[in-house]
Parts: C-alpha cells; sequence; structure tokens
C-alpha cells in the first residue's frame, strides 16, 4: 500500500498542516464573541435605504454605551456591538436609529452569563476528551502485539489532536477575514469533532486488530497496509456521506449554522484523513523504532 | 424467508404510517386557527420550535437569594418561578418556558430563571411584564384642606404635579392582605368590575377604615396612581370591596391576573437578553429545511449510483430513519433549533456510515467468492462491531454536550444522541431484514453487478 510506502511523507504533511495552524492560532487570534465576553449585539434591518454609517456612529456617541462597534449587515441591514446593556439603553439605542429601523434580533448578555459559559465549555472539553480516551483505551485493551495497546491509544489521541487543531485554524484564518468570532457554536462544532473523527480511527484499528488476529500476513507494515486497503473505500464513501449533508447546510442551511457547517466538514475531512495517512503510518513507524531498538 | 418478507412489508406499512401522521399533523395544524386551541391528536402535535426559528425572547435572570436562608432557596426559587409563571400566562403567551437554574459549580452558586418566550419580539413589554408588581393601596382623605401640591420628576424626566398625592394618605391596607380579586361585569351597565376579597387583618383593616370614614372618600391607588375614589357610605365587614374605574373588560382581566399573581417572593435582576426577529426565524426555518431536503436527496443519490441495489435499499431505509425521526421530534416533543436541524442534517450522514459499513463487507464476502445469500449474512455479523464500536464516541459526546450545555447546545445534542441511536437501530434490523427479504439466491455477472460499488462490479476487483 502506498500510504505505508511513503508514510513519512504523509506524516509530514499533517505536522505541517498542523504547524500552519497553530500558526494561524496564535498569529491571527481567537476573537471570543459576546456570548463569553458578555456584551450586546443589535440588529437592524432598514424598510428603505439605511443611513450612512458615520451619521448612527455620531448619533450614537451621545448615549455613553461605551465603544460601539458598527457593521454593515446585507443591503439595508447594521450590527451594532457594544457594552452589555440594560432595557432602558437598548431602548435609547433603537430610538436613535430612526423609525424605519425594524429590529432583527437583540442579544444582551451581563459578563456573569458569558463567564459560566466559557467553564462550561472547558469542562465538556475535558470530559469529551476523558471519556473518548477510556472508551479508545478500553477497546483496545486486548490488542498487543506487535504493538501494545496503550500505544494505539495514544496514537488515536494524537490524531484526534490533528483533527481539532487544523479545523481551528481553519477558523482562525475565516475569523480574521470574516470578523466571525467564538460562539457556543465553535465549541459545539469542536465537541463534536471529538466524537466524529475518533469513530473513524477506531474503525481503521479495528481492521489492523482483526487482520492481526488472523494472521494472514507476514510483518506488521503488510497488515496495516492490507487493512488500509480494505478500509480505505469505506472510509471515504462514509465521510463523504456526511461531508455531502454537511456541505447541504453550509450552502442552503440557515445563516447561523453556516460557520459552523464549515469548521465541521474540516473536522470530517481531516479526521478521515488523519485515520488513514496519519495514524496508521504512525503505528507502522512506533512499530520500526520498536524494532530497530531491539 | 416468508416470515422475513412480511417482516419487511410490516416495516414499509409502518414507515408509511408515521409519515402518513407526520404529514397529516402538519397539514392539521395549518388548519387551526392562528388563536384557537389546537384540538384532537394530530393537531397537538407540531413541531416544537426553538426561539431562533419561531422568534421570540429569551431572557436570564439572576435571582437575590443572599437573604433567603439557605435550606428555603429551592422554594423560594420554584414559587418565584410560579409567580413569573402566572404572570406570563396573563399575557396569552403560547407555550412560555420558564425554568429555574440551580447554583452549580460552574456559574458560581448562582440562582437564575430562564425565561423563554416565543413569538414575543417586543423585549421592554416582555420585561415589564414580568418585572412589575401591581401596587395596590388604599387611602384615605387628608384631614389638612389645601395642602401643598407635591412635585415629583417622573421616570420620564418630567416634572409632574400630583394633586392626589396630598390630598389622600396612606393606611395600612395594601394589596398584601388581598385574598383574591375577581374580575365581574356590572348587571346593569355591563360595566367591568373587580371584585376583592381580603384575607382575615385585611378585613379588619378594612372595615376599620370604612367605619371611620362614612361620608367621606376612600381612593384606591394603583401603582401610585388613584383608580377609583367611591365615597363610604357605612361601614363594611366582611372585607369585600369593588373596583370600577371605568375599566375597558380587558384591562380589568389583567389587573386582576396581576393582583392574583402577587409580589414576587425574590428580588430578580435581569443579566440576559435574547431577542429573534420573526422574519430571521422564518427565514432560518426555511434554510434549514432546504438544506435537509438537498442532503437528503444528496446521500440517496450518492447511495444509489455509488452502492446500487444496497444503496437503493439503504435510502428506503434512510426513508424510513427520516419520517422515525420526525415523528419522534412532534412526539417527544423535541424543541427543534437551527443547531437541532443541523445535528439532524449531520445525523442523515452519520446514519447511511452504519449500512455503508455493512455493504463494504458485503463486497469483501463477495470477493472472497461467497455467494451472494452467504456473503450478506456473514457481512452484517461482522460489521455489527465496527458499527458499534464507531458510534459509541458520538453517544458519549451527545451525552456530555446535553449534560452541560446551555439551551442551544442541549438542542444539538439531543436531535444527535436520538439520530445516531435511532440510525444504529435502523440499519442492523431495517437495511438488513429488506436486504434478506430480496434472498437473492443465484450469484452471477448481474448480481455482482448490482452488489458492486463505484465504477467496478463486486467481482473484478482484487
Amino acid at each position: 500500500m502506498f500510504i505505508i510506502k511513503y508514510k513519512k511523507i504523509f506524516v509530514s504533511i499533517s505536522i505541517a498542516l498542523v504547524v500552519l495552524s497553530i500558526g494561524a492560532i496564535s498569529f491571527f487570534g481567537l476573537n471570543m464573541g459576546i456570548d463569553f465576553k458578555g456584551g450586546s449585539l443589535v440588529e437592524v434591518e432598514y424598510t428603505n435605504v439605511r443611513p450612512e454609517q458615520s451619521i448612527i456612529e455620531a448619533s450614537l456617541k451621545p448615549l455613553a454605551v461605551g465603544q460601539v462597534l458598527i457593521q454593515p449587515i446585507g443591503e439595508k441591514g447594521y450590527s451594532i456591538k457594544a457594552r452589555d446593556i440594560t432595557d432602558k439603553e437598548h431602548k435609547d439605542i433603537l430610538s436613535v436609529l430612526g423609525t424605519d429601523a425594524v429590529e432583527k434580533s437583540f442579544n444582551s448578555i451581563g459578563p456573569s452569563v458569558g463567564k459560566e459559559l466559557a467553564r462550561k465549555s472547558i469542562i465538556s472539553f475535558i470530559l469529551v476528551s476523558l471519556g473518548i480516551i477510556f472508551w479508545i483505551a478500553f477497546s483496545f485493551r486486548k490488542v498487543s502485539k506487535p504493538v501494545s495497546s496503550w500505544k494505539y491509544g495514544f496514537i488515536a489521541i494524537i490524531s484526534l489532536v490533528h483533527d481539532i487543531i487544523i479545523p481551528v485554524g481553519v477558523f482562525a484564518v475565516m475569523s480574521h477575514f470574516s470578523g466571525v468570532e467564538v460562539d457556543t457554536l465553535f465549541v459545539v462544532a469542536v465537541l463534536t469533532i471529538l466524537g466524529l473523527s475518533v469513530s473513524d480511527t477506531i474503525v481503521v484499528f479495528d481492521r489492523i486488530r482483526e487482520n492481526i488476529r488472523m494472521g494472514q500476513f507476514k510483518t506488521f507494515d503488510e497488515t496495516v497496509g492490507r487493512s488500509l486497503n480494505q478500509v480505505f473505500a469505506r472510509s471515504i464513501a462514509t465521510s463523504s456521506t456526511v461531508i455531502i449533508a454537511l456541505l447541504a447546510l453550509v450552502f442552503f442551511g440557515p445563516t447561523s449554522t453556516k460557520i459552523f457547517a464549515l469548521m465541521l466538514t474540516a473536522g470530517m475531512f481531516f479526521g478521515t484523513y488523519s485515520s488513514i495517512f496519519l495514524a496508521s503510518p504512525m503505528l507502522v513507524l512506533v512499530q520500526d523504532m520498536q524494532k530497530s531498538r531491539k | 424467508m416468508l416470515k422475513t418478507r412480511i417482516t419487511a412489508l410490516l416495516i414499509l406499512l409502518l414507515g408509511a404510517g408515521i409519515g402518513f401522521f407526520v404529514y397529516k399533523s402538519e397539514i392539521a395544524k395549518m388548519a387551526v386557527a392562528k388563536d384557537a386551541t389546537p384540538k384532537g391528536f394530530l393537531a397537538t402535535h407540531p413541531f416544537k420550535l426553538g426561539l431562533d426559528l419561531s422568534g421570540g425572547t429569551h431572557l436570564v435572570y439572576r435571582a437575590d437569594v443572599s437573604e433567603i436562608d439557605a435550606t428555603e432557596i429551592g422554594d423560594s426559587m420554584s414559587s418565584l418561578r410560579d409567580v413569573i409563571e402566572r404572570r406570563i400566562n396573563i399575557f396569552g403567551v403560547s407555550e412560555p418556558s420558564i425554568q429555574v437554574q440551580d447554583g452549580g459549580f460552574s456559574n458560581q452558586g448562582e440562582q437564575r430563571l430562564i425565561v423563554d418566550l416565543p413569538g414575543v419580539t417586543d423585549v421592554s413589554s416582555a420585561i415589564a411584564m414580568i418585572g412589575e408588581t401591581p401596587m395596590l393601596d388604599f387611602r384615605t382623605e387628608n384631614p389638612i384642606k389645601d395642602a401643598p401640591v407635591e412635585a415629583t420628576v417622573g421616570k420620564d424626566g418630567n416634572v409632574v404635579f400630583d394633586p392626589y398625592a396630598s390630598q389622600y394618605i396612606k393606611t395600612e391596607l395594601t394589596g398584601r392582605y388581598l385574598d383574591k380579586a375577581i374580575l365581574e361585569f356590572d348587571q346593569t351597565t355591563g360595566e367591568a368590575i373587580v371584585a376583592l376579597q381580603f384575607d382575615e387583618e385585611g378585613s379588619a383593616l378594612f372595615e376599620k377604615i370604612t367605619k371611620e370614614n362614612v361620608g367621606k372618600s376612600v381612593a384606591i391607588f394603583l401603582d401610585g396612581a388613584p383608580i377609583s375614589i367611591p365615597t363610604v357610605n357605612e361601614a363594611i365587614s366582611g372585607g369585600k370591596a369593588q373596583i370600577s374605574g371605568n375599566f375597558k373588560a380587558t384591562e380589568a382581566k389583567l389587573l386582576v391576573g396581576r393582583l392574583n399573581s402577587g409580589a414576587l417572593p425574590v428580588a430578580i435582576e435581569l443579566i440576559s437578553t435574547q431577542t429573534i426577529g420573526p422574519s430571521l426565524g422564518t427565514a432560518a426555518t426555511a434554510a434549514g429545511v432546504k438544506a435537509a431536503l438537498i442532503g437528503f436527496l444528496a446521500i440517496a443519490l450518492f447511495l444509489i449510483i455509488w452502492y446500487r441495489l444496497p444503496g437503493l435499499i439503504a435510502t428506503v431505509a434512510l426513508s424510513i430513519y427520516v419520517v422515525a425521526m420526525l415523528a419522534i421530534f412532534k412526539l417527544v416533543p423535541v424543541t427543534l433549533t437551527a443547531a437541532g436541524i443541523a445535528g439532524f442534517i449531520i445525523s442523515l450522514g452519520i446514519a447511511v456510515d452504519a449500512n455503508v459499513l455493512i455493504f463494504e463487507r458485503i463486497k469483501e464476502e463477495l470477493r472472497g467468492g461467497s455467494t451472494v445469500g452467504d456473503s450478506m449474512h456473514h457481512g452484517f455479523k461482522r460489521a455489527w462491531l465496527s458499527v458499534r464500536d464507531s458510534n459509541i464516541s458520538s453517544i458519549i459526546t451527545a451525552i456530555i454536550l446535553y449534560w452541560f450545555g446551555t439551551t442551544l447546545i442541549k438542542g444539538f445534542a439531543l436531535v444527535f444522541l436520538i439520530g445516531v441511536l435511532v440510525s444504529l437501530i435502523s440499519a442492523i434490523s431495517i437495511t438488513r431484514i429488506f436486504l434478506y427479504t430480496l434472498n437473492i439466491k443465484k450469484t452471477n455477472g448481474f448480481t455482482n453487478f448490482l452488489f458492486g460499488s463505484g465504477l467496478s462490479s463486486a467481482k473484478s476487483q482484487k
């Protein structure tokens, strides 16, 4: 199988992608949205022509709602971001915007709610990671030759990290150019990728495990190579169906879930890629290293 | 064999039946007039849309429980919820959701009240209807005639001259002593009247006030403004009073409701507001439905082109999966949000996953030289472990997300979890029974083509 033959190249590609992603994340940074920071967001649409941005900026100034960020949305709308505001301040903003400004959505989140969400996200992330690590350990408890079971688990986790970092890197780039911010759905996307991408790795490892048990192939290299051959088509097919569904969501779905779907698409793609082109070659590399040490 | 076929037929019929239910209940819902209460099984099972799809207001309050004994916090919070629920019900909001969020370690022990008001997009009036407590009090004539008129600065910044505030002085009798308020109509004029019934203490106070003020007027103030200034003819015992203040029937009804709902047992502070306008919600729903349809068709097309006969069967199984999920959404009911619809669409892809695993196994068996029939049986058996294992991590994720998430996350997690579970059941039972039903005994070029995939037939690859 060519993947095993050129394993170093594929592992290098993955490393490069991860490094690029980390670079993008640290260079562009992740903009936290009001879900986490607290703050308010008013979206309005004008029935006729919207006034110039500078006019709105000037008229909002006397309200003293702190720093205000105004962005045009669509053809007739604006989104206005400010610190979290009271009901009265909200009314004031609307009256300043004029009577032909129809409010499409309003969101005001107090800092304590934001902090709570951040805390909850971290806890969920830790719990999901732990749950999946335990599940991997459990699935591979019976394999020990020639690569011991904890190494399967370790490699599965490495590919999991790979599957998470790349979509987050993609998000950092998108966020830099389109101004999207980290929100609740971002967290859901990351956690869902955790669940989906590991399942593919497990299926591939499962097949390797089965082939080791049957003992048909002479070397470990060949076992892994043949196993990949066997699961290749199905891995591509299953990911394709999920990606087809996700793309439908990206192109036709509600605006609120577009970025979410795009991140999941990236996660699904790299999740499949990593189970075939990263996890399995690494398994062989680890075994090579063990051999050379003996 | 006959048994398998009958089962397959039953599943098809059941699927069609569920599909019919989903369709009919949507039609029935549309037939119900906007403000009418739906009747009948069908009309009472519409899809339940979350606020981001239906439009509405989401409010989060922090309750100040610092002065309440720790053991009584639970009781106070639930009575707070009841009071607010009563207040909201007066306004006729359909299906409001009012939940107490316990102070856990993730929110620093804050006690919160989360209020969801579907269809309410005027935040200010929503906030007003929840936060306001009607202040009812009874005042007697000020013995000092021509007292200076008090001027106060009102909420809107204007100076208000309140002639009544100086003419009447407060008594002890307030809305606190109210047992209940009832809406009545005057027998002769048809005018709406609010009848008050005081509790024991209030009755005594009322009797005392009326006794001391025979021939004089007693003013009934609501929220600081007089609404009725009747003249007392005689002392009234029994604690019954009436307010007849030229009410419109709806106003009177509102007042009765507000008086009955009582004061808030715990002070609350609004910490988070979210409003989604109806146009945004409708657009999101339409886009979600469109994406789901296109996603489904694209997957079906892919399955049939790539997997041929088994692909066709998987498409039938997927259709049954879809109607089953929609029926579950209606019956549970699951509150659908944009994220939930996304979860459903992703689950379509995942539902196929199990089928693909099975088909690939069947193909391998065929390549190994087995007959089509044997390949199907072995393929199912050997694929099951992979199918199970690959779904467990998704189940773990979904459960933790549901457990820890906010409303938005829960919407996604629940749909995703149900999706994965139903898809497991559908793949191993429905697809299997359908494939067995075909009972293909022969193995020749044509059957190999039918069970092949991509550009090749099952046999030609080696």
